[in-house]
């Protein structure tokens, strides 16, 4: 896709006053690679056009020629500010298909990694979005807080970001001895962090200017577009898949669903803060609740016991005969895990809204159709909404609310 | 609240007759099929009178290879697949209406949700079904010039050789 000179002419054919201009696919505040074509009249906005596709990867094509658990390696690739969440939701969605369930304690540590990478995101797009307002500071002190949260998932899952944790039916190993602890660790400093970043930033007279009545959405406009996540809960409707749908186990932890009436980014950036102390507070309860506490000594599985979908311990895959078997038939082409023939729809609330998948299985290891429906493509789809009629400098600040992440907005 | 989903479902045949083709439930999960021409009258209906709200999702699915004990939930060769969501009731649906391959194409539900403006032209790109009505129905995610439709079925995996044909930057047109 090369900058051609048509495309440009096709934004204003009969620009005698106004001026068209690109912002992107290789700009500053565009944080990846999408393309803005904007019409302009002096500095307001007058049309603008979004262009999207510069990453997009084929992830859906190629999750139907991968098993569903390599597919998780590719859940990773999306959002790459919360890979776990992306893990998680996919497993979700395959444990509905399959009709397994997960044993308590892989449901609470999946629930404590999963508000670990809400903060994560948050706390990163609050970083950015002050940054790209012009509060750089902020961004630094996020980028530190992240880096210890990756320290937490490296130590859990191996990995700092492409971190592949979970496997259909469970995780693929249980979390270190000393987990509790490294979060517990991290939860006794982390809201302070908050409290700095929110006296930086939320009575700061520019972020403010450029925050309030900008990029407002009405609720009618937010839900008939399909916007999900803080964009939505910042336009007044409290919807949130952890309380509407809830999985794993999130409807045995206690937990609000903060909302702004405003709409606009300054309510977005406040859902955004107040959804962060309410994932600390959901943390701290799953890990008081956590079966077996951080040692594990009763040996409390994490993964489902039905060993046609989860691979049996080593130790019994060399004694005994049928684990074998099924190790076998779950890492050989050709077998691998079959779920039975259907389709279905699973949603989990990813920091950035709705993350669903939609998968058709034709009953083979491998499935037939996998549709990721990611929340930023829908979010984003609002953009010419909310800026038309604006100055060129809302389109950054807007951009920076929406939080999209071009991995999954393009697959 | 499968219940009230079921009875829905129930009431939606004897509203439109034939041009409800059938549901399926699994999982849970309720799934209405649909001709191909009751695709908008049906979904206006969900939306005003059974209050689903939302559309979180449009996508299609290719049925050219699968067995033939599923074909019945795909008499024509594509499915567009609306995926509903009513805020008010907490309730879920799918829709799928299907489309033939030739003519492929299908009424736009942009009238009646903003969100299937992207979702129709992603489901254009990735499978080559036109959505009439659709106020800029273009490529999204592929180059505007790309021929073929990638999730297609019939579309190999590695493509078919776009890439080297890729126009080199010095035969890009002069800026």
């Amino acid at each position: 896709m090369g900058i051609d000179s048509a495309s440009i002419e096709k934004v204003a054919p009969h620009a005698a006053q106004t001026l068209a201009m690109n912002i992107g696919p290789q700009h500053p505040a565009t944080h990846g690679t999408l393309r803005l074509k904007v019409e302009l009249d002096g500095e307001v906005i007058v049309r603008c056009e979004p262009e999207i596709g510069f990453l997009h990867t084929g992830f859906e094509k190629l999750g139907e020629y991968r098993n569903y658990n390599q597919f998780v390696v590719i859940s990773d690739r999306m959002n790459y500010l919360s890979p776990l969440n992306n893990n998680i939701g996919f497993a979700v969605a395959c444990e509905e298909l399959f009709g397994v369930q997960v044993p308590p304690r892989g449901q609470y540590l999946r629930v404590i990694m999963a508000e670990l990478s809400r903060l994560a995101d948050h706390v990163i797009s609050i970083g950015l979005q002050g940054m790209d307002l012009g509060a750089f500071s902020v961004m630094l002190w996020t980028f530190i807080e992240r880096e210890k949260l990756y320290d937490i998932f490296e130590a859990v899952t191996g990995a700092r970001l492409t971190t592949s944790w979970t496997r259909v039916g469970g995780v693929f190993r249980d979390a270190p001895p000393d987990f509790p602890v490294l979060v517990r660790g991290f939860l006794a400093k982390f809201p302070a962090v908050l409290d700095e970043c929110e006296c930086m930033l939320s009575r700061n007279r520019i972020f403010m200017d450029r925050c309030i009545g900008v990029g407002t959405l009405t609720k009618e406009q937010a839900v008939s577009y399909g916007v999900t996540g803080p964009l939505l809960r910042a336009c007044g409707v409290p919807y949130d898949i952890r309380k509407a749908r809830p999985y794993l186990c999130y409807d045995q932890l206690d937990f609000e669903i903060p909302t702004r009436p405003e709409g606009d980014v300054y309510a977005r950036y406040q859902v955004r803060l107040a959804e962060m102390r309410q994932a600390i507070r959901i943390i701290v309860q799953a890990l008081d609740k956590l079966p077996g506490g951080g040692e594990n000594k009763e040996k409390l599985p994490v993964s489902s016991l039905d060993h046609k979908v989860t691979l049996p311990p080593k130790d019994m895959v060399y004694s005994d005969m049928e684990s074998l078997i099924h190790h076998f038939k779950i890492t050989m082409p050709g077998h691998g895990v079959i779920p039975p023939q259907g389709e279905v729809y699973s949603c989990t609330e990813a920091p950035n809204g709705e993350l669903g998948f939609y998968l058709v299985s034709d009953g083979t290891g491998l499935p037939y159709r996998v549709r990721v429906r990611p929340p930023s493509f829908y979010n984003y789809a609002t953009m010419p909404k909310q800026v038309t009629g604006r100055m060129i400098s809302d389109a950054v600040s807007v951009l920076a609310s929406l939080n999209v992440i071009a991995g999954e907005l393009d697959r | 609240m499968a219940t009230d989903l079921a009875a829905l479902v129930a009431s939606l045949k004897t509203r439109f007759g034939d041009d409800v083709l059938g549901h399926t439930e699994f999982r849970g999960q309720f799934s209405v099929g649909l001709r191909r021409g009751a695709n908008l009258s049906v979904l206006r209906y969900l939306r005003d009178e059974a209050q689903f709200e939302m559309l979180t999702d449009v996508t299609c699915v290719d049925s050219l290879n699968l067995p033939p004990e599923m074909r019945k939930e795909y008499p024509e060769r594509f499915a567009v697949v609306y995926q509903l969501y009513s805020l008010s009731a907490n309730q879920r649906l799918r829709v799928k209406a299907c489309v033939p391959e030739e003519p492929c194409e299908i009424d736009s539900v942009t009238p009646l949700w903003e969100a299937a403006n992207w979702g129709e032209r992603e489901a254009y790109d990735m499978f080559g079904v036109v959505f009439k009505g659709h106020p800029g129905l273009k490529r999204i995610l592929m180059p505007d010039n790309y021929e073929g439709h990638p999730l297609r079925k019939d579309y190999p995996l590695k493509g078919r050789g776009e890439r080297d044909r890729f126009p080199k930057y010095t035969e890009m047109p002069e800026r």
